[in-house]
């Protein structure tokens, strides 16, 4: 019998998280890959290491502006067209330079766009062929750094704080659907978007291994919200709730 | 600038770890950041894969497979991929790697600077004598191909050149046909040195797989445990799952010293020898016992540990190897982890390759600054008089002198230096 392949599709398929989810989605199973970049060397090597580790998968890789509305729609109705998505993977983004976002407001634009605008047009542009479908999963990466403005990183955490509220708006609307939406909140995980923190050893930076494995879990549980690894529901959970006079205090 | 340390957790110095992450982008960050050194995993022990103050290129995010051949079995991967993402990859496709040290935790670009060698160096040499192709850039931008057959004399340097002909971005290696996982052991109790030698040199052509474990605290004659493995082809046996533990923090003293030493190693001794029948194991435990023991290395406590791993001549190995467990019983040093093998009748492929034809002696040392030092010394000489050599992979302290004697391809290795590329070993040892 031939058993249906999982379709996947991954947005910003280049990114460290990503690339691993892929690499533990064709260990389960085989699958139909849709890799979605801007940069066509990557996506090709990321590519062809997926196809060596599963050579009964098949990739399509496709090279878009992750800005252009009129581009993001035509990609979605596409994909969409060969029918039926099992999971939607929406995982790019860049960490900007806080003090560079305050200095010059093209940066901070860039940074909120790429980082809040951007998956939302993606999730958006997926979520009615979803519905229209009725199944599949939508995982969107937001960040624990959504969860509470602070100063050494407000403009990347109000963009995954857009990210957040936009994610509990379209669980709401797919509620009543068989379509899932997943939101991960990855703490600091060490990829090289966040390697000038990285330290050696017990850092506190999450392996990226062992995020892609809790992103994977959740999606395949259909939570809403994935805290990766789940120590930060914790943390996070206290962040919140910290009173401001105490809060204003920390040089976080 | 982040703190580095090597595996044998001897020094915590800042370094600018620059991270590369994909194989197109990497000479123009590597020009742009140089001078600096390629690390991996950082499992050498000693200090061949540390730049204190300068510059780290991080290799372990590239990681990715580039192409195979199902038929040939030649496998290309970006430098750091893991030798157990290989394993874990091609044997259920019914390949393997036809070398691995005794860790599969360390990168392919890892393997082939320091070319290791593991349990079936007598059968197939070393890490090198598998690879067929290597991508080396160098820090001025420039991107060499070669191998055996192409640019020997490059890769000759290179295998084994200890990251300092440039960086190896990736490889093409000969993978090794294998019917599955599983292995036929035996172990053997040995109660000299002159059983180790007669028991290695009976299993040499039967058996592909020989490594021995020895009490180096009874003294001179040794006593240890002989093993030996070879494929096997088992149906329907289920695998071992994986299961790791860790050491959660560094201990404030070193969990090894005299008295768990000789406590653990007598009682290690005697139930290995009552357990000694012949069995099945799967190649994980058989070929890297530690690798479940996450950062085993904390144990020897802050002050960290060395391993000190020569190798010398059979003619004068019987002597040699005599006098230095006769030297470290004395001492009371030494640990559970210490390996006696014997190396096969072959040359290595890099000039500055460890391997020679004799016998090798690797022991862990806990870290205890002047006492350490004048054993090594006592070490040391007997090496030099045997004319034998110390592992580059594991050193972090040799003399350059003796340093010299042991690597008589050094001059000729030279000219390969990439002047972009330093390391804290190569200012040691060879002064820039």
């Amino acid at each position: 019998m031939l058993i249906q392949k999982k379709r996947i599709v991954i947005i910003g398929a280049t990114s460290a998280i990503a690339e691993h989810c892929a690499r533990l989605w064709v260990n389960q199973s085989p699958a139909d890959l849709v890799l979605v970049g801007r940069d066509t060397a990557k996506i090709e090597q990321v590519a062809a290491d997926l196809l060596i580790r599963s050579p009964e998968s098949a990739v399509q890789s496709h090279r878009l502006d992750f800005t252009d509305p009129v581009q993001i729609r035509r990609l979605a109705d596409e994909i969409a067209d060969y029918g039926a998505i099992d999971i939607v993977l929406i995982a790019h983004g860049s960490l900007p330079d806080q003090a560079a976002c305050q200095q010059d407001l093209a940066a901070c634009r860039e940074a909120l766009t790429l980082n809040g605008i951007s998956p939302v047009l993606f999730a958006e542009a997926f979520a009615g062929h979803m519905q229209k479908a009725n199944t599949g999963a939508l995982i969107i990466i937001g960040s624990v750094a959504g969860d509470r403005g602070r100063k050494s990183n407000y403009v990347y955490g109000s963009a995954k704080g857009l990210v957040t509220r936009y994610a509990q708006g379209l669980q709401h609307r797919l509620a009543d659907s068989n379509v899932k939406v997943v939101l991960i909140k990855p703490g600091p995980t060490d990829t090289p978007m966040t390697r000038h923190l990285k330290q050696q050893g017990d850092n506190g930076l999450a392996s990226v291994e062992k995020v892609a494995k809790s992103i994977v879990k959740g999606a395949s549980r259909g939570q809403l919200v994935v805290y990766a690894p789940v120590k930060w529901a914790w943390i996070m959970m206290v962040v919140r709730h910290l009173p401001y006079f105490l809060f204003k205090r920390l040089n976080v | 600038m982040v703190a580095v340390s090597s595996w044998g957790r001897l020094s915590q110095s800042e370094h600018q770890v620059h991270f590369l992450t994909h194989r197109h982008p990497a000479p123009v960050q590597i020009r742009e950041t140089a001078p600096g050194l390629a690390h991996g995993m950082g499992r050498s022990y000693g200090d061949a894969a540390l730049n204190p103050g300068g510059c780290l290129w991080n290799t372990t995010s590239l990681d990715r497979f580039i192409s195979l051949d199902e038929r040939t079995g030649q496998l290309a991967c970006e430098t750091g991929v893991l030798l157990r993402d290989i394993q874990r990859l091609m044997m259920p496709r019914g390949w393997i790697l036809p070398v691995t040290p005794g860790t599969q935790l360390i990168t392919v670009g890892g393997a082939i600077a320091n070319d290791v060698h593991g349990k079936n160096h007598h059968v197939l040499g070393c890490f090198g004598d598998h690879v067929l192709r290597l991508t080396l850039l160098r820090t001025d931008g420039e991107i060499i191909e070669c191998g055996p057959d192409l640019l020997p004399d490059w890769f000759a340097a290179t295998v084994g050149g200890i990251g300092l002909t440039g960086v190896i971005l990736s490889a093409t290696i000969q993978l090794r046909r294998i019917a599955g996982p599983w292995l036929n052991t035996e172990t053997i109790a040995y109660a000299s040195l002159d059983q180790f030698f007669q028991q290695a040199d009976d299993s040499e052509a039967d058996w592909e797989h020989t490594v021995s474990w020895i009490d180096c605290c009874v003294g001179s004659q040794g006593r240890g445990l002989f093993m030996r493995g070879n494929p096997v082809e088992v149906e329907n046996r289920a695998e071992p799952r994986d299961r790791s533990f860790g050491m959660p923090f560094v201990p404030p003293f070193s969990l090894v010293n005299r008295w768990s030493l000789r406590l653990f190693n007598a009682a290690y001794f005697n139930l290995k020898k009552r357990k000694a029948a012949p069995r099945i194991m799967h190649y994980q435990p058989f070929f890297y016992p530690l690798d479940n023991l996450l950062e085993w290395n904390r144990m020897y406590g802050p002050k960290g540990f060395f391993q000190y791993q020569c190798v010398v001549p059979r003619e004068t190995g019987d002597d040699a190897i005599q006098a230095m467990l006769g030297d470290i019983a004395r001492s009371g040093e030494g640990s559970f982890l210490a390996v006696l093998k014997t190396f096969g009748n072959r040359q290595p492929v890099g000039m500055l390759s460890f391997p020679q034809p004799g016998v090798t002696l690797a022991l862990d040392f806990s870290n205890k600054a002047m006492q350490t030092a004048q054993l090594f010394a006592r070490l040391d000489a007997i090496v030099r008089e045997a004319g034998g050599r110390i592992y580059l992979a594991k050193d972090a302290r040799m003399p350059r002198d003796l340093f010299e004697a042991g690597y008589p391809r050094l001059n000729e290795f030279l000219p390969y230096r990439d002047r972009g590329i330093s390391s804290a070993m190569s200012r040691r040892l060879m002064g820039f």
